[in-house]
């Protein structure tokens, strides 16, 4: 897993998704004794959506509605994600349990009703992590700022490393 | 003093960082941390990325083999073993697995590991069932439980509160299934997003505890970062009867400030059924009348209790389940399974022909145990019915209360319980 770091820049096609895009179609929990990313990647979305594996190229950016990754707290939906190839996610809204567990493993999820609203499948969108913005063709905007605790994680890389710091010193 | 609801006290108490004030960042010290077969072997993982060595105190670690539990294939079965190795390698004596366990967030209130005032961290979303006992369950990834093992300490947004108050007392076939179900339908499934439900009011007295944990189980359903009810002496006694040293309720002081209030009058409400694919999409059982259904499920953390099971059995007693329908009942602990077996309450539903399983999250999840094939239709009285949540995407759920669940069961469609139970009208 390479973990966020504060600064890079997301380029890729949208995929668009609707509202309550919940942890089980993310990774349907038949396959939660799985672990390793390759394995999990390979379900991604399949119980919403059993064509998107098939379509998502690394580096895509997810366009979803109101409170992503509702539901189970499991980890697994994450790593699907990220295994995938999915880079980024705009969202109207998302759940607590989900928005800390991409945080902690380095996928940044962007709050802006706007362009999750805007944003159209299959254009291509340019995120920039250190502003927060999200850009597409002449068209912008400004995503909500994170929390300090959030920022902080973020800047060590992820929950892992920050947690090695702390436990180093 | 600021006066404060009852999450903000008890998250107070816990901090070792911050000021558990609405919207602040606090660091907080559990008293309990919880995993499970499917959340723990990759937060052990974790733990062993972050460097750690040892858990910060292995007397306040719970792991339970649930979900894959027992396990349905190797895959499953090397997950418990990594769950089971953990616990020996760090002298961890919570260790549960199937024959002396059940589901996690029922066994740990049996167990008596969780009474007023304490913090379960646990990596599960329906930690927040602990909710039922005054105490406050929070919910986590894997990532963030293995940062909790390694500091025993986590960081959390203070949530803001919405009070929930209960008045009157239930009717016939309503339970606490059905004031959740209510409560969700009218706030939505994200409703409590960022706030901790507190429940309280002059209605708690006529919900006992295990009503009491259905509905914090699905607090998360309504989005609630956790969720609390009011201690009482339902609470301080069940905290006793579990062996548990008395311990204060927690109460919100006067005037505490609530980002909402809700007002819900039990004796109004009438059994609900919550159509796929959200938990928020209760309508009362009479509008769903003659769906038909292919199989029954009665069990999961929110709804396997022992009061779960007498009002199945009060449903099948002497009667046979429709045919052409299946169903599966779960009791949610080796103790409540024991429990059920004393008092006849198995026989009798075994009679009726359901299949009694060993204590497991199974079916609930999609895991095992039951799931459904493509174009099939279930009644549970499970937490989730989102699509494909059972199994096949194109399977359904209908979640409802262990009486609804057991009407369909006999009439083989969705039916009130007193209708299934009333004799058949002549053709006259």
């Amino acid at each position: 897993m390479s973990p966020l770091r504060e600064g890079p820049i997301f380029e890729g096609r949208i995929h668009r998704f609707g509202d309550e895009v919940n942890t089980d179609v993310i990774l349907p929990g038949r396959y939660l004794a799985l672990r390793r990313p390759e394995e999990l990647g390979r379900h991604c979305l399949e119980g919403l959506d059993p064509g998107f594996v098939g379509r998502v190229r690394p580096g895509d950016i997810l366009a979803a509605g109101r409170n992503f990754g509702c539901g189970s707290s499991r980890e697994h939906a994450v790593i699907a994600l990220k295994a995938a190839g999915v880079a980024a996610i705009v969202a109207t809204s998302v759940a607590r349990i989900f928005f800390r567990n991409a945080v902690n493993l380095g996928l940044p999820v962007l709050l802006c009703p706007e362009a999750a609203a805007a944003l159209a499948e299959g254009e291509t969108a340019r995120i920039t992590l250190d502003d927060l913005m999200i850009r597409q063709g002449t068209r912008h905007w400004q995503a909500q700022p994170l929390g300090g605790e959030v920022r902080a994680i973020l800047a060590a890389g992820g929950l892992v490393p920050r947690v090695r710091q702390a436990l180093a010193s | 003093m600021t006066a404060r609801a009852i999450a903000e006290k008890i998250l107070a108490a816990h901090a070792v960082e911050g000021h558990a004030e609405p919207g602040a960042i606090i660091t907080l010290r559990p008293d309990v941390v919880l995993l499970n077969d499917v959340s723990g072997p990759l937060a052990f993982e974790q733990f062993a990325a972050m460097g750690a060595t040892r858990p910060f105190d292995p007397a306040r670690i719970v792991l339970v083999a649930d979900h894959f539990a027992p396990a349905p294939d190797v895959t499953a079965a090397g997950a418990i073993a990594l769950t089971r190795d953990f616990a020996r390698r760090h002298g961890i004596a919570h260790f549960y697995e199937p024959g002396r366990g059940g589901i996690e967030h029922t066994l740990l209130a049996e167990l008596g590991l969780v009474g007023h005032g304490q913090i379960v961290f646990g990596a599960d979303s329906h930690t927040c069932t602990a909710g039922a006992f005054n105490a406050l369950g929070i919910g986590f990834g894997s990532t963030d439980l293995a940062a909790a093992l390694a500091l025993g300490q986590l960081w959390m947004r203070v949530p803001e509160s919405i009070r929930v108050e209960l008045t009157g007392r239930p009717g016939p076939y309503v339970t606490g299934k059905d004031v959740i179900l209510e409560l969700i339908r009218r706030i939505g499934s994200d409703g409590a997003a960022d706030a901790a439900l507190e429940f309280g009011g002059p209605g708690l007295a006529a919900l006992p505890v295990d009503a009491r944990m259905a509905i914090a189980n699905m607090a998360v359903e309504a989005g609630a970062d956790t969720c609390v009810f009011e201690g009482d002496t339902l609470s301080a006694a069940d905290m006793a009867r579990r062996g548990m040293a008395p311990a204060p309720a927690v109460m919100p002081d006067p005037g505490a400030p609530y980002r909402a209030r809700i007002a819900i009058d039990l004796g109004s409400l009438s059994p609900l059924v919550a159509r796929p694919p959200s938990p928020a999409g209760g309508v009362p059982v009479e509008a769903l009348r003659g769906q038909r259904v292919d199989q029954v499920y009665v069990g999961n953390c929110s709804n396997g209790t022992l009061t779960d099971l007498r009002q199945v059995a009060e449903m099948l007693r002497g009667r046979r389940i429709a045919p052409g329908v299946r169903m599966v009942v779960v009791p949610a602990t080796q103790k409540i399974w024991r429990q059920a077996l004393a008092e006849g309450l198995l026989d009798c539903i075994a009679e009726a022909g359901a299949a009694i399983s060993t204590p497991t999250c199974g079916a609930c999840f999609g895991g095992h145990m039951g799931i459904l094939a493509a174009g099939e239709t279930a009644i549970a009285t499970t937490n989730r019915n989102y699509r494909g949540r059972m199994g096949h995407p194109d399977s359904q759920v209908f979640l409802a209360n262990a009486w609804v669940a057991a009407a369909a069961a006999l009439a083989g469609e969705i039916i009130h319980p007193a209708e299934a139970l009333a004799p058949q009208e002549s053709a006259a």
